[in-house]
């Protein structure tokens, strides 16, 4: 386990467990890739070619795919859609939560461990489970065929886990702060703004990219509450995409790679966001 | 930053009496979880209450709530096959991910270790599938698991070995269940590995080097130093596990829509279909709230036995 104890020998004896490592996992990544390498490859071929020999690398490559998917309006209303989605969910979900958190990391009033465990509670009724009930009330707001609807209702579900995560964190930072801020003539606002706010924004950063990453893959409440195809998001306009073209694979396949293209680079550059929020909100601490 | 902000306040202090700065705290108070209460009952809590109501009742979805059948439509619920099916395949997915899944999460965490070359690269391979949505999750192994051996990647795989014939995955009522189990496992390992790294980093590495001193086994080491010392993370992954079969929705829906003869149906796919395709609001209530009482007695009996909450912290 430890680097100093295989050091000691190096004995084809020691090393043999590690290579046996590098080959399962070596293993992993290509059951990993293979599915992922095959679906780019798919689209890189003409419809004829992706019949005939699916699963050869495309030489020469076909671009038309791509283009044509790209030359779609609706792909573009999509990625719109998303992003907007996307956006004013994470800003809400971050605003709300961070207010929430501080309360009931930094503050004393009665009541506060019963109402904290009301808000639990979004842990435990998932949306899957609540879409339902969810639909009903948003029907008689009268959000259906709206966007606002789609970010109001993944926010109040996103909640939960995120103030969990941000409370956590706002009490790991020290009271000796607060108590020096307010001598110095900080009143509470000034000090959730001032000072406690900028402190985490690692634990902001790791709640906003969880909740993009929720938001950017949610199929089920817009395929719930969006009718209308032009306030359709990537996952719904991707799974209507393949309903509707199910026989032009290669098409499919594009369209498929294109909507998972942004989110792809966003995890390249937020992989350290992500899964710090994920694991925070999972571990404690 | 120019200059210290708060040297202007710091006067003004000593005029504040007692009471105001209590009010302040109170007024923050209030304002600050004003939102989060006001989108939490709107979207949460009330829709809940409602659906109770509703599930009393036969309803289309139009017109008013008046057909009054009391628990008739519990009655039809348990006593529905389709639904009862829907629940052992939940139950099925459940027990396939705490005996194969999460084992497997944990030896490739084991694996990767603490300082294995290579480790952030294999970190970021695996958890790639957890950021694809599960629609293109799902369109994606719709294609690989193509009946026909010329163009599912899988079924070919499989006629190269001598001997095997293609299969039809999601078409045979048999396979079906382990075929989205399979996807499954692909896109969610990546994430109870994560969980299981955090976990291991959280070792302190003087315990290992004591007991490597003490001569234990590598096998030792790993049953009676490593996993023990991660229990928490494991219950928090069962936990996290349990309640995400229960979820698992919009791949099924994606590659079979509970097909073939509700062989792959679960209890959201079954909600899904009765609620927003046949359009029967209030049995669909029924089933929301059925669905909503098994998921709150497994996570109070989680909270209860494993004492801890620690999911919540």
């Amino acid at each position: 386990m430890s680097v100093n104890y295989s050091y000691r020998s190096r004995t084809l004896k020691k090393n043999l467990p590690r290579l046996f490592q590098y080959f399962v996992l070596s293993l992993v990544v290509l059951i990993v890739i293979v599915p992922i390498v095959m679906i780019v490859f798919g689209a890189l071929k003409t419809r004829g070619e992706f019949m005939t020999r699916p699963y050869t690398p495309p030489i020469p490559p076909n671009w038309e795919n791509y283009a044509k998917v790209l030359s779609m309006p609706i792909f573009w209303s999509m990625l719109r859609n998303s992003l907007l989605i996307m956006l004013a969910t994470t800003i809400g979900v971050v605003l709300i939560c961070s207010l929430t958190a501080f309360v009931f990391s930094r503050m004393k009033f009665r009541g506060q461990n019963l109402l904290f465990n009301f808000f639990t509670l979004g842990l435990m009724f998932p949306i899957t489970i609540a879409i339902l009930p969810v639909y009903l009330i948003v029907r008689q707001i009268g959000l259906t065929n709206n966007l606002w609807g789609v970010i109001l209702v993944q926010t109040s579900f996103q909640l939960s886990i995120c103030i969990a995560i941000l409370r956590s964190f706002f009490k790991s930072v020290p009271y000796e702060l607060q108590d020096a801020a307010y001598i110095d003539g900080c009143n509470t606002f000034g000090f959730f703004w001032r000072i406690l706010l900028p402190l985490s924004r690692p634990a902001l950063g790791a709640v906003a990219s969880i909740t993009m990453v929720t938001s950017w893959n949610d199929l089920l409440v817009p395929l719930v509450l969006i009718d209308k195809e032009k306030l359709w998001n990537l996952p719904l306009g991707t799974m209507q995409f393949q309903g509707q073209y199910g026989m032009d694979l290669a098409l499919i396949a594009a369209f498929v790679t294109l909507s998972a293209v942004p989110a792809v680079i966003f995890y390249l550059f937020a992989e350290r966001q992500i899964i710090s929020g994920l694991t925070a909100g999972a571990l404690k601490g | 930053m120019k200059k210290n902000p708060f040297d202007q306040n710091v006067q003004t202090l000593p005029q504040k009496t007692r009471s105001t700065r209590r009010l302040q705290d109170r007024m923050t108070i209030v304002l600050f979880l004003l939102p989060a209460i006001v989108l939490f009952s709107i979207f949460l809590v009330y829709p809940i209450f409602q659906s109770v109501y509703y599930s009393l009742f036969s309803w289309k979805g139009f017109g008013p709530v008046v057909d009054f059948i009391g628990l008739n439509n519990f009655k039809r619920i348990l006593t529905d096959w389709i639904f009862i099916k829907a629940v052992g395949n939940g139950l099925l997915i459940v027990v396939l991910s705490l005996t194969i899944q999460l084992p497997l999460s944990l030896a490739l965490a084991l694996m990767v270790g603490r300082n294995l070359r290579g480790r952030a690269f294999f970190r970021t391979i695996f958890f790639v599938p957890y950021v694809l949505s599960e629609v293109i999750t799902g369109i994606m192994w719709l294609i690989l698991y193509n009946p026909d051996s010329k163009r599912g990647f899988i079924n070919a795989l499989l006629t190269l070995i001598p001997g095997l014939k293609a299969q039809p995955w999601l078409g045979d009522t048999r396979t079906v269940l382990l075929a989205i189990f399979v996807v499954l496992t692909w896109k969610y390992f990546g994430f109870h590995m994560l969980l299981y790294m955090a976990g291991l980093q959280n070792i302190p590495p003087e315990i290992e080097e004591a007991a490597l001193i003490d001569g234990v086994s590598k096998r030792q080491m790993i049953t009676y130093i490593t996993i023990p010392l991660i229990g928490s993370t494991i219950r928090t992954s069962v936990y996290l596990s349990v309640l995400g079969s229960l979820q698992v929705f919009a791949l099924v829906w994606i590659m079979t829509k509970g097909g073939p003869v509700n062989a792959s149906e679960v209890m959201s796919t079954y909600m899904y279909r009765f609620s927003f395709v046949r359009f029967q609001l209030g049995y669909g209530s029924a089933v929301a709230i059925v669905m909503l009482l098994i998921s709150l007695v497994f996570s109070l009996a989680y909270l209860r036995l494993v004492r801890q909450a620690d999911y919540l912290s």
